[in-house]
């Protein structure tokens, strides 16, 4: 029997770049093929492709054995294939429901056309749960959490009887919980004979559900392990083409004095709590905790764009007034904020631009902007970076993942910071990507500067860091140094008690 | 640049096609008096620009016009005052509405669109009763060199023109080579990501609606004595929406982050040719703003169907989304 998707011979160029040149992906029925690749090998660009949002320049889809064109998301739609994008695309000021009959709402009233929101609740519920959703059908999108919003884009996905679900980094901001959760319809899907294209950067996820994985590098096809081969260190190699040796760069284990104190910090997300705490010279201090935590809002209070309600702040001894983040800029204290298409870039504007952004006055004597001192400091960055791109007029928008975490820190790292604070720093990035990451941050530690980061990645946080502090409703509950790392040891300090069932489990799954 | 190119060309064709069809266009009085408006309204639409950059809008302008145009025609006739006072002192009055919507914008977070609604809504309000309803104007005065300065000429060229080609220059050099103009494309474009960037946003945005009231100052100096009376409910009508249309017709999204001052300069002159196309061709002048009108579309629709502008991908992948709301153990 013919498999139920075959891709042959794709082929896709954008302005500058080869996207695509001569993939070929197949699917059988109630399969799970894992799609990876570093930032920018193509995965995305490839099920856009099957998805109808891009055209291929060269290269056939057949489903079931019959070669078809594709030329829209409705037409996708039509052939059975469901794509539930990283990016939501709901409409949340909607009801559920409505956001899964959107564009082919049942209606009543002949040629009034009015809606028959009754019939659209009462089909919406089965689909709602088979997924698991025990939620009315009629509650606001809006009021759900950013997993269960998820879930609903593959509820409308699969409403529209897909055969085939392409599910592109599906967990990439879920919680552990949820995470399981998703996982464990991904196998249930399969056993109805779905066939599912699974995107992710969590390899472990991979290993767990994944039947076969196909790699791509660079645009093309890079080799498939079956189930039996699939391991961390294989899919690496696929992925990079070679092994990837020493992923944590241990600190050189020095004594700093204290440059970053900070006493009696509120934020107005949490006014109750007070935090104090300090960070050396030369260190990675990594906080861990719940999302909502109070992380990022720390992170944000301490570089001045949510100014802090009161408490001190201070550098190298020196008491801080910090009203506003250009203040924080002045000293020296810099922020890679978590995400990256709304607060860390403005990607519409050239890699050239948003790299001098926050330092263009020492590229404008005079008020003027001088083009070739610009110039100058992006090529610089984009060498020590390595940042993969056409050029540096290149705009952010058309660069993958990876290389937009890059540009953000290039952008900062060209300003000499003194104490930098990267929020999440490898979401959504290959390993690859990850493994220049830590690098950079500890080649960074190692010129002296506080390294701060904030992880939701357990992995990431036992691995880079020289001490942790965890974080609970807004305080810090404990501070960890090395010789007391544990994953155990972060989530009983995360949870504020012996670890429950469920801390447990999730305990269990965060280290994948 | 593809763009400007795009209005150049078709602003020439309309000129040969105009200058063919009706040899007075090229004459000499005819382009002194198109000079002179293109002066006037490339004044305050570069102005319009830049506020549309920052991703607002000004719908005060035309009001602005009218209140400016009676409050100087008072000082100067009937408080007497010397003429760079109450020139001046003008300017500096528009600007303080400017300065008075910005705060509202930017402190307040009220939008643009209806602070400067009301603005239209007040400001000929206050011009009409302070006028008591009665036209205002300056006779046959020269105050001084007041009136060769704002509506005089330059051997054959009309002073509004040369002020233009003045404030054209140094809004260029503002625009695309200062850090004030980078920030105002990249406030317009991603407003949180400047904020991160350390850029003091409100104070951008902020002076954008200043400086545009300066310009718009500027111009109604000029309008005034341009029209040398003032009938407070009818001067500057509208103004400000053809103000609008030549900067998005050059090139302005109302988005944000995008425009460019030879794109607005290019606008401005399309649009005032257009109108005197209306005139030169005898076409009734009842069809001069459906003409404008349409040429806009067709402007924009051609814009955007052949240029591949900036698009802002729908779901762009491999990002992080905003935080979840539910806690994520580590
Ligand atoms: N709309 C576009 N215009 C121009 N270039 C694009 C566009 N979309 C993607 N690209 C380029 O095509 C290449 C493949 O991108 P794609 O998004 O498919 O990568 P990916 O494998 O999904 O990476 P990631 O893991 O970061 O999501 C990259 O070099 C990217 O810069
Ligand atoms: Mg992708």
């Amino acid at each position: 029997m013919a498999p139920i998707l075959q891709l042959t011979g794709i082929c896709k160029r954008f302005p500058g770049v080869v996207a695509l040149d001569e993939v070929s992906l197949a699917a059988d029925r109630g399969e799970v093929v894992a799609l990876i690749g570093e930032n920018g090998a193509g995965k995305s660009t490839l099920m856009k492709i099957l998805g109808g949002v891009h055209q291929p320049d060269a290269g056939q889809i057949i489903l079931a054995g019959s070669a078809v064109t594709i030329r829209s998301v409705a037409d996708a739609v039509k052939h059975g294939i469901g794509f539930v994008h990283q990016e939501l695309n709901n409409l949340d000021n909607l009801e559920i429901a409505a956001n899964l009959f959107l564009g082919r709402e049942p209606l009543w009233a002949g040629p009034l056309r009015l809606i028959d929101r009754r019939a659209m609740v009462e089909a919406s519920r089965p689909h709602l749960e088979r997924l698991g959703l025990k939620i009315d059908p009629r509650t606001p999108l809006r009021q759900l959490s950013l997993a269960q919003q998820q879930l609903v884009e593959i509820a409308k996905a699969l409403s529209q009887n897909a055969r085939i679900l392409v599910l592109d980094e599906p967990t990439s901001s879920l919680t552990a919980t949820e995470t399981e959760r998703l996982l464990a319809t991904v196998t249930d899907l399969r056993g109805q004979g779905v066939s599912i294209i699974y995107i992710s950067h969590r390899l472990g996820e991979i290993g767990r559900i994944a039947d076969r994985v196909v790699a791509l590098r660079d645009g093309r096809n890079a080799g498939e392990l079956g189930r039996g081969q699939i391991n961390h260190d294989n899919m690496v190699r696929l992925m990079i083409g070679r092994d990837l040796k020493s992923f944590y760069v241990p600190g050189v284990g020095q004594h700093h004095p204290a440059r970053l104190r900070l006493q009696g910090l509120r934020t107005s997300a949490w006014p109750s709590q007070a935090v104090s705490f300090d960070a050396a010279g030369g260190e990675i201090l990594t906080f861990a905790g719940l999302v909502g935590s109070g992380r990022s809002e720390l992170a944000q209070a301490i570089f001045g764009v949510t100014p802090p309600l009161d408490g001190r702040i201070s550098l190298d001894g020196k008491e801080l007034t910090i009203r506003g983040s250009r203040d924080a800029i002045n000293a020296g204290i810099y922020l890679a904020p978590e995400d990256r298409r709304k607060t860390g870039l403005v990607t519409s504007m050239t890699i050239r631009e948003n790299v001098t952004l926050p330092g263009l006055r020492d590229h404008a004597p005079a008020g003027l902007i001088r083009r070739g001192r610009e110039s100058e400091t992006t090529d610089r960055q984009i060498a020590a970076m390595q940042i993969r791109a056409p050029s540096r007029e290149s705009r952010v928008m058309n660069l993958s993942g990876g290389n937009q975490q890059k540009v953000v820190l290039g952008k900062w790292l060209a300003l000499k910071p003194k104490v930098l604070i990267v929020d999440e720093p490898t979401r959504g990035i290959d390993v690859g990507a990850k493994a220049e990451i830590y690098r950079l941050l500890r080649a960074l530690a190692d010129t002296g500067v506080a390294v701060i980061v904030i992880s939701s990645d357990m992995e990431e946080v036992l691995g880079i860091s020289d001490r942790i502090a965890v974080m609970r409703e807004g305080a810090i509950a404990g501070i960890l140094d090395r010789s007391r790392f544990s994953e155990v040891a972060v989530m009983n300090l995360a949870f504020g008690k012996a670890p429950t069932n469920t801390a447990a489990s999730a305990a269990a799954t965060a280290s994948n | 640049m593809k763009k400007e190119l795009g209005i150049g060309v078709l602003l020439l064709l309309l000129c040969v096609a105009v200058a063919i069809l009706n040899p007075k266009f090229l004459s000499a009085t005819n382009l002194q008096n198109q000079a002179r408006l293109i002066g006037i309204y490339g004044i305050f639409s570069i102005g319009l620009g830049i506020i549309i950059i920052t991703g607002g809008i000004d719908l005060s302008v035309g009001s602005v016009f009218a209140f400016q145009g009676v409050l100087v025609a008072i000082a100067l006739r009937e408080w007497h005052f010397a003429w760079p006072i109450a020139v001046m002192g003008s300017i500096f009055v528009v600007m303080g509405l400017g300065l008075f919507h910005a705060v509202l914008i930017t402190r307040l977070r009220l939008q643009p669109f209806i602070v400067t609604l009301c603005g239209l809504l007040m400001y000929r309000s206050i011009a009409r009763s302070a006028a008591a309803d009665e036209t205002k104007g300056f006779a046959d005065e020269n105050f001084g060199p007041l009136r060769w300065l704002a509506s005089g000429d330059l051997g054959p060229v009309p002073m509004q023109f040369i002020a233009l080609l003045v404030v054209a220059a140094i809004m260029w050099v503002v625009l695309h080579r200062s850090v004030y103009g980078r920030y105002l494309y990249a406030v317009g474009r991603n407003e949180e990501a400047s904020r991160y960037s350390g850029i003091n946003t409100g104070m951008v945005i902020g002076g954008a609606y200043v400086l545009g009231m300066l310009l718009a100052g500027i111009a109604g100096i000029q309008l005034a004595f341009y029209t040398n009376s003032i009938s407070p409910s009818g001067h500057g009508m509208s103004y400000e929406l053809l103000g609008i249309a030549a900067a998005v017709l050059g090139g302005c999204s109302l988005r944000g982050g995008e425009g460019s001052i030879v794109g607005i300069l290019l606008g401005t002159a399309l649009l005032r040719v257009l109108q005197n196309l209306v005139i030169l061709l005898g076409i009734p002048s009842s069809w001069n703003d459906f003409v404008m009108g349409a040429v806009i579309l067709i402007g924009v629709t051609l814009d955007e169907l052949l240029t591949n502008r900036v698009k802002r991908p729908k779901h762009p992948d491999a990002g992080p989304v905003s935080p979840s709301r539910e806690p994520l153990p580590v």
